[in-house]
């Protein structure tokens, strides 16, 4: 029972992963993901308000529920083209 | 019925994320038909300056599925909201030189309008919602950068 975790560029950087997995027991929605990483990674307070949230390659808002076997990726503002 | 193997009856699809130089003209080659009058071909290529500084070159990342899936959506849309016959996006990701070109759009129409139109709204929303990041090596350093100018 597992969510896979996915984290990009200068995300990937400041939690020095590309990807983890968290047990799905105790975390319901994209905020209380967002938290725990803060939690161990405190410099990604900063992407608080502007960090892109996505479930299964959708992007999601920070109340979007969480379900096990999801693939949530956690990702700056874009910048390609 | 329509058959198989008849390539004139069969829709190719080009949207690609790859990770070698692009050539515009086997794009144009795939999606060019008779009856279009106009083809707007949009280049974006690697620039040798950023705010102030000096570019020594680029990288980019992507979440691959996504920005794939993403590209894709815009493609659609695009020929949802234009009146356009078709549409080919490729991104490229990874190492750039200053000069090389990191993503071409090609729009297939029978008139101009429709095609710049399309054209805009795909490289403008690409640079909003596709997930790849730009990262810029200069003289003394190298930043991500974050958000579309």
């Amino acid at each position: 029972m597992s969510i896979r975790i996915l984290f990009f560029a200068s995300l990937a950087d400041a939690t020095g992963m590309r990807e983890t997995s968290l047990d799905t027991v105790g975390f319901t929605d994209i905020a209380s993901v967002f938290n725990h990483f803060v939690h161990k990674f405190p410099s990604l307070e900063n992407y608080r308000t502007s960090a892109l949230f996505a479930i299964n390659s959708d992007f999601v808002s920070l109340d979007t529920p969480v379900r096990d076997g999801d693939e949530v990726a956690i990702f700056p503002p874009v910048s390609g083209g | 019925m329509r058959s198989q193997f008849s390539r004139r009856s069969v829709e190719v699809r080009v949207f690609l994320l790859v990770r070698n130089a692009i050539e515009v003209q086997p794009i144009i080659d795939t999606i060019q038909k008779p009856e279009d009058g106009a083809l707007v071909i949009f280049e974006g290529v690697v620039r040798n300056n950023a705010n102030g500084k000096n570019v020594r070159f680029l990288e980019y990342e992507a979440y691959e599925s996504m920005a794939l899936k993403k590209i894709e959506e815009i493609g659609s849309q695009a020929k949802k909201d234009f009146d356009i016959r078709d549409i080919a996006i490729v991104h490229r990701l990874g190492h750039m030189e200053i000069g090389e070109c990191s993503i071409v759009i090609v729009v297939a129409s029978a008139h101009r309008g429709p095609a710049f139109d399309a054209c805009r709204y795909s490289i403008d929303t690409i640079k909003q919602v596709v997930p790849i990041w730009k990262k810029e090596f200069y003289e003394d350093g190298e930043v991500w950068i974050e958000g579309a100018k």
